[in-house]
């Protein structure tokens, strides 16, 4: 298993080297922070006009494809707008649930007394992530009976990984020197963990939650076979009753969501991303 | 060499800026202090009891795993000891909250340790926040730390630590340890991850600032040259922080304890020597002074009743101006007034191994003494360094090293008394390490 789950590379350099700061602090650079904000932004606008785009095509295909009467209804604006927002809740609802379990875990599983659980407890969760997903839906449905919470479940048993994952590997890159100049200055533990941990792993953290969200987006699909809801059931109405378009409307929808999500995630991840990092 | 033909320390001048500097630090005794980890077999640090005078620079050396560091941070208890007290300006401190100490104890490591994601300001403010300092007391207080390292508020605090350089993120480490004023400070290895230019500057800046503020620094690194010229007094360590000798950097130059502290010292103990006394400690030579516009032919009769072969040139304000030859001044009929640039110049404030640089590329072999506002003070040559060597060296052998502080291990292994050279000295001192370590 990787060592980091969702960051890219590059982020993983950048944590580092903003751990090691110190050590290799750059001479007089010019002003690095607008700079790197300015590098930063670029992609953001051109993924977001690449999303709108796409949904703009997405609608003007709709409206002007030949769609038969079944299409038609299930194909209705107000049926559309219904499954995206049951999507959408399936979605936030089960990342806030990741968010409020893996992050404290992850927290408490770099503390010291609890450090050497780290490892039982991740191959635990690795579980959630490597076993099928479709295959941890139906049985949690078998075991919670149908509907939205068994699929809120799935999709927390199924992204806690990323998150836990991040916010070890993002507290654990803080250079140790750190943790010991600010105990060594009569900061207590908790406050070292919240003044300096916390604020130098989020960006690492961030691209945990992000990775966590597009793949519950994705996953969130699938809760329609337990009847939870969503978009995924444009998808599995398109392949039972062999409706082309609807299939593509279905698939074509559910990842231009992911995409939008992705997209949220990386300007939080840029607005929070402390300053002083490179 | 260019560069050290005018050296001037910074430490120059901090005395008669502040000359009743009063000692603010605090004295620190470790008694029979021991730390054991669970499953090593030996102690990291055993039965180590150590006197660190207050005011003073104690320097801890030894060779890399020796214990030295963990001795450091048991003081301030990062680490927490196994047995034995810690003793902070006589309060036993060894059972008080471990962050209150450590607030009134400034912690220096490698590089500074800032953190990345605060500003300069923000880094100093840490400590004097959690003491709940006002805001604008705080403010105050940052500005003039900033001032106290060579920084200039305006330009500094608002910058994040990658914004400067190596050197100037270790003088913010400097002034954040300082930020709440503590009579002690801790150093881990400061200026181990600087180059070699900028760790000398940092250095002469720590010598002056101490002048300044008198605290107590406990410092530790690997590098004994460092250590002869930061420590008043300096604690040789071997593994599980043995500590064989502890003692003033003249002493332990002159009188190594055993064959491991001649080794830790290295080739060139006497030319560390020089590093220790300064120009203004030795008797200078006088010479001959001429001012332009002077006839050759007066000076160099004056030159023929002194016995003298150079005659220094100096302008209406006692700066030397030219030092010249007998044969140049036959050339001339005047003495003129230009500034010869080469001139061996050297401050009174600099060591013995800077005035002998310069020496040995003059062309005259011996340099020129120049005190205040670079007046000429008078000759040190050659034979002038080495009288002051052999006298030294022998003050060194035959003196008690009056107040040495209390160093010894009580550890099983150790208890062996072992002869002292100081006969006189009823304390057991370093003695006790002699008869095992380094062996």
């Amino acid at each position: 298993m990787s060592e980091l789950v969702g960051a890219p590379a590059e982020t993983v350099a950048q944590g580092r080297t903003a751990g090691a700061g110190p050590v290799t602090g750059a001479r007089g650079a010019a002003d690095p922070l607008t700079v790197s904000t300015g590098r930063g932004w670029r992609p953001l606008l051109l993924q977001l006009a690449g999303i709108l785009l796409a949904v703009g095509a997405l609608v003007a295909w709709l409206l002007t494809t030949q769609l038969t009467e079944t299409e038609r209804i299930t194909l209705n604006p107000a049926s559309l707008l219904v499954y995206t927002r049951e999507h959408l809740a399936l979605t936030l609802l089960s990342a806030a649930i990741v968010l409020l379990l893996a992050i404290p875990l992850g927290i408490l599983l770099t503390r010291r007394p609890f450090r050497r659980l780290a490892g039982p407890v991740l191959a635990v969760v690795n579980i959630g992530q490597s076993a099928p997903a479709i295959g941890i839906v139906v049985l949690l449905a078998a075991w919670l009976g149908f509907g939205f919470r068994a699929a809120v479940t799935a999709l927390v048993v199924y992204a806690l990984l990323p998150v836990l994952r991040n916010t070890m590997v993002g507290i654990g890159q803080v250079d140790d020197r750190l943790v010991e100049a600010g105990r060594g200055m009569g900061m207590s533990a908790a406050a070292v963990l919240f003044r300096v941990e916390l604020p130098l792993a989020v960006p690492i953290m961030l691209a945990g939650i992000r990775t966590a969200l597009v793949l519950l987006v994705g996953t969130a699909a699938l809760s329609t076979f337990i009847n939870g809801g969503g978009l995924g059931i444009l998808i599995t109405t398109g392949v039972n009753l062999n409706l082309t378009r609807v299939l593509v409307a279905g698939a074509v929808s559910v990842a231009l969501l992911a995409l939008l999500v992705d997209w949220v995630g990386r300007v939080v991840e840029l607005l929070a991303r402390p300053k002083g990092l490179t | 060499m260019s560069e050290s033909m005018s050296v001037t320390p910074a430490s120059a001048g901090a005395t008669s800026l502040n000359p009743t500097a009063e000692i603010t630090g605090a004295s620190i005794l470790l008694d029979k202090v021991s730390k054991r980890y669970p499953g090593q077999a030996g102690a990291a640090v055993d039965g180590l009891t150590m006197e660190i005078p207050a005011g003073k620079i104690v320097m801890l050396v030894g060779p890399s795993g020796c214990g030295k560091t963990t001795t450091l941070k048991m003081i301030n208890r990062l680490i927490e000891p196994t047995e034995g007290r810690i003793v902070l300006d006589g309060d036993d401190v060894t059972g008080i909250d471990g962050d209150a100490l450590r607030r009134r104890i400034g912690y220096v490591i490698q590089a500074g340790g800032l953190f990345p994601h605060m500003t300069v300001a923000t880094n100093i403010a840490i400590v004097p926040k959690m003491l709940g300092w006002s805001k604008e007391r705080v403010a105050a207080r940052v500005d003039e730390l900033l001032e106290l390292v060579s920084l200039d508020p305006e330009q500094y605090r608002d910058r994040f630590p990658r914004e400067l350089s190596g050197g100037q993120q270790q003088r913010v480490g400097v002034a954040r340890a300082l930020a709440a004023d503590p009579p002690v400070l801790l150093m881990d290895e400061p200026f181990g991850a600087v180059d070699p230019i900028t760790r000398v500057r940092l250095q002469d800046e720590l010598i002056s600032i101490q002048k300044e503020l008198q605290k107590t620094i406990v410092c530790v690194t690997h590098d004994f040259d460092e250590a002869v010229k930061l420590g008043d007094w300096i604690a040789i360590f071997t593994e599980g922080a043995q500590l064989v000798q502890y003692d003033t950097p003249a002493r332990i130059l002159a009188e190594p304890a055993n064959e491991f502290v001649e080794n830790f010292i290295g080739a060139g103990a006497g030319l560390k020597q020089l590093t220790l006394t300064r120009v203004n400690e030795v008797a200078l030579q006088p010479a001959v002074t001429a001012s332009p516009g002077d006839l050759t032919s007066d000076v160099l009769s004056r030159l023929d009743q002194e016995g003298h072969d150079h005659a220094v040139v100096i302008d209406g304000r006692n700066r030397p101006l030219q030092w010249l030859s007998r044969r140049q001044l036959a050339r001339l009929e005047r003495i003129g007034d230009d500034r010869d640039p080469r001139l061996p110049l050297i401050g009174e404030r600099a060591t013995l191994n800077d005035a002998l640089d310069i020496m040995l590329v003059s062309s005259v072999g011996a340099a020129l003494v120049t005190g205040g506002r670079d007046s000429f003070r008078g000759v040190i040559d050659v034979e002038t360094v080495m009288e002051a060597m052999s006298q030294a060296h022998a003050r060194a052998r035959t003196s008690h090293a009056e107040g040495r502080p209390v160093g010894i291990n009580t550890g099983a292994l150790t208890a062996l008394p072992a002869p002292d050279d100081a006969p006189d000295d009823d304390r057991p001192l370093h003695a006790a390490g002699r008869g095992t370590a380094g062996e």
